[in-house]
């Protein structure tokens, strides 16, 4: 019943947005990041009124409906590309012009391999969305890079600035209070930091680049990662939604997406931010949703029966108890990071994967090595520093575990 | 008008309840529903008052659905049909907020396995309660130390919770559920976590403690000597469904089905039934075979073990009376005998009758 209402509530509001999607196209407005919002707001309830729909009708009914529509635009698939290829046969007729025998059976040689006419047009309906999709919305990308950017140059510009011994004690300072107090930590990274500058001059201000794309790139999965990660853990449906984005997002190979990287915007630091954001980010999601489905469900249990709404719920006992867990997952997302700048700098990125894709270029294997201790120096001295904040927090929680 | 009254309570769990649901009403029991739908039947046609002020106790073994049945006093599950009234007031029909105020004020739980929060200290658990109610930490901190204090924890409240034994945590978890003051305790299983003598040690603590305060417990428990020594009245619920509810005396004296027979079989009869409830009544009992110099007389309210060995040893006849002095009625051997034999007490008194 009371979805039924629901239900009427968002039929109106929809029709209402899907009147004023019709009236903004017919105006003419200039293709900006108002009409993408335009579009984002009559997408939000669309995506609501489906699921809604999805509710309601029985469940048989749904699957046999979806097979239907699969099998349609299998169909449907299959005549678009015969028709669009260009190495179809003349007639139709002549595809049984040419058989074959396999195991002795007598087949149309279309059957044996692959037709060259059975290929949907994928390649060029991306081609020509892309295209559409730079003239219109180019602009939106140029502003986010151009912030990008602007951060990065101010945040890089202070730490080169500042001289050397001053940011290896800044580093110092910063892992002894991380890491409660450890001395043998501390020691410890503050001489890899030593050596990222000791291995050879040029270097450190290469890593301090990389550094700060990486931290960049790590703000940015946090900002966004986390609040997804509690948006899983508290929906199904979301989990159900969001997971097949983050498997394409953690399997697509990196240079699929450094390329449109560099369209959008431009070579450099960016587009390498940016990757570390697709690369990085999954980990952190998958990590702060277990982290928080992990929390015992009699704590839980024990916050509701006292009352508590679901932002104490959320603030007081479900993101405490599964901060250990996102700790690991943005020492995973740093970790992550580092390799994605290093491969970045075949798109141009600076920093330490340069000096290393340079070694490469010239065959001096020295410099190549060299700049991959450098690298890995730097993974130690980022690692511990998150690491040791994760365990700090873990001793702070589970006292009594960490000590065996 | 009872604290807390539960209507017809149905609670089952699946994919689709209210489709089984009329089968359930029909009758079908557990097994039946969940081979032929896959439901689980959770609670089935459970009907309950708790009277102000008594520890109820609901006992029935694991999957008997007493931990679901306290877990709708506070709507931490909602049943599939059925009305929940606590204080007069349907809890069914609380929205969102009413609910979380209600859960703030009016009752508290205590869980088997503590549930305490890791991340806080003793001192912070305990005032969790009061933080969610949006008192200061000056109050919240005031009102704990007293509550520390009553359980006996001092010098402990700046400790995590994994650094004190299960029985310490226990009492915190009890602590925390009497630091917002509620009328109504629920405590699921609370003790079952602890060993033996804790146990009973916590046990003692807890009548102690509601000797002082009163409240409205309901106790969870599959553990019947546990329901006999802190129950008022007594739930016991099979697959879901109560069997029998009652005072312990009725319990053990009139077990309703050979569920409850099994369960009162092992118990100690002479610490559980009371000189009341075993007594021949004064104006039925021939006054005239007994002999003065063997009378014993005992308050109509202690429990057999007391008295038992007076018996054994003189012979003598027990004088049960009341607050005031007047005799009720006699126990003799022979009363003993038939109210400590194990093939029940009714059958055995038909027989000599």
């Amino acid at each position: 019943m009371n979805k039924i209402t629901n239900f009427n509530i968002k039929v109106v509001s929809i029709l209402i947005f899907i009147g004023l999607i019709v009236a903004t196209h017919n105006l003419i407005i200039p293709k900006n990041i108002f009409y993408l919002f335009l579009k984002l707001i009559f997408l939000i309830p669309s995506v609501a009124l489906i699921v809604n729909i999805a509710n309601i009708i029985p469940k048989h009914t749904l699957l046999f409906f979806s097979k239907v529509f699969g099998a349609i635009v299998l169909i449907t698939l299959i005549i678009i590309s015969y028709l669009s290829s260009k190495r179809k046969p003349d007639n139709f007729s002549d595809l049984f012009d040419k058989w074959d025998s396999f195991l002795g059976i007598p087949l149309p040689k279309f059957l044996i391999n692959w037709p060259k006419w059975l290929d949907t047009p994928f390649m060029h309906w991306i081609n020509k969305g892309w295209k559409s999709f730079i003239a219109d919305y180019g602009l939106i990308f140029d502003a986010i890079g151009y912030g990008l950017l602007r951060g990065y140059t101010e945040l890089k510009g202070i730490i080169v600035q500042t001289p050397w011994p001053i940011v290896i004690i800044g580093v110092i300072a910063i892992t002894y209070f991380t890491s409660g107090r450890k001395v043998g930590t501390t020691v410890f990274v503050g001489f890899c930091t030593f050596f990222i500058g000791f291995l050879n001059p040029r270097f450190w201000d290469k890593a301090i680049e990389t550094t700060t794309m990486v931290v960049i790139g790590i703000a940015i999965c946090i900002i966004i990662g986390i609040p997804i990660g509690i948006a899983m853990a508290r929906s199904e449906k979301v989990r159900n939604a969001i997971l097949p984005i983050l498997d394409t997002m953690q399997v697509i190979p990196a240079f699929c997406y450094l390329i449109p990287g560099i369209i959008l915007f431009g070579l450099g630091a960016i587009p390498a931010i940016i990757s570390i954001f697709i690369y990085a980010c999954p980990p952190l999601i998958r990590l702060t949703d277990l982290g928080i489905r992990l929390v015992d469900e009699e704590v839980i249990e024990a916050a509701r029966s006292f009352g508590a709404s679901k932002k104490q719920m959320l603030l007081g006992v479900q993101l405490p108890l599964a901060l250990p867990n996102i700790m690991q997952g943005i020492n995973q997302c740093t970790m992550m990071a580092l390799a994605m700048v290093v491969i970045a700098s075949m798109i141009g990125t600076r920093g330490l994967g340069d000096e290393v894709l340079l070694g490469l270029q010239q065959l001096n294997v020295g410099a190549a090595l060299e700049a991959g201790l450098a690298i890995v120096l730097l993974a130690i001295v980022l690692d511990r520093m998150t690491q040791a904040y994760g365990d700090k927090i873990q001793e702070r929680t589970q006292p009594g575990k960490k000590k065996q | 008008m009872s604290k807390i009254e539960i209507k017809n309570v149905y609670k089952i769990f699946g994919n689709n309840p209210s489709e089984v649901l009329p089968m359930v009403k029909e009758g079908a029991n557990k097994e039946e529903v969940l081979e032929k739908t896959g439901h689980t039947v959770g609670l089935d046609n459970v009907s309950l008052s708790i009277e102000e002020g008594e520890t109820f106790v609901c006992m029935g073994l694991s999957g008997s659905g007493k931990s679901t049945l306290i877990r709708h006093l506070n709507r931490l599950i909602d049943p599939t049909d059925g009305d929940i009234i606590v204080d007069g007031t349907n809890i069914m029909e609380l929205d969102e907020h009413q609910l979380i105020d209600f859960r703030k004020h009016e009752l508290s739980m205590v869980f088997q396995r503590f549930g305490l929060f890791p991340h806080k200290t003793v001192i912070e658990n305990i005032g969790y309660g009061l933080e969610i109610q949006g008192k200061t930490l000056e109050e919240r901190n005031k009102t704990a130390m007293t509550q520390i204090e009553a359980v006996g924890l001092q010098g402990f409240e700046d400790q995590y919770p994994s650094q004190l034994s299960g029985g310490m945590q226990q009492r915190v978890g009890l602590a925390r559920a009497l630091a917002t003051n509620p009328e109504i305790l629920l405590m699921d299983e609370a003790f079952s976590a602890l060993d033996p003598l804790i146990r009973s040690d916590m046990q003692q603590q807890l009548i102690e403690l509601q000797s002082k305060l009163k409240k409205t417990i309901v106790f969870i428990t599959h553990d019947l000597d546990e329901s006999l020594r802190l129950g008022d009245h007594i739930g016991i619920l099979n697959g879901g469904r109560l069997v029998q509810a009652g005072t312990p005396e009725q319990i053990i004296m009139n077990p309703a089905d050979d569920y409850v027979k099994a369960f009162v079989k092992d118990v100690n009869r002479a610490k559980v039934l009371k000189a009341k409830t075993v007594m021949v009544q004064a104006d039925k009992f021939d006054t005239s075979s007994i002999k003065l110099a063997e009378t014993y007389k005992v308050n109509e309210g202690v429990y057999i073990e007391e008295f038992l060995p007076k018996v054994l040893e003189n012979n003598s006849t027990i004088v049960v009376v009341d607050g005031k002095g007047d005799t009720k009625g006699y126990i003799t051997s022979k009363e003993l005998a038939i109210s400590l034999s194990k093939t029940g007490y009714n059958e055995t008194t038909n027989t000599t009758q």
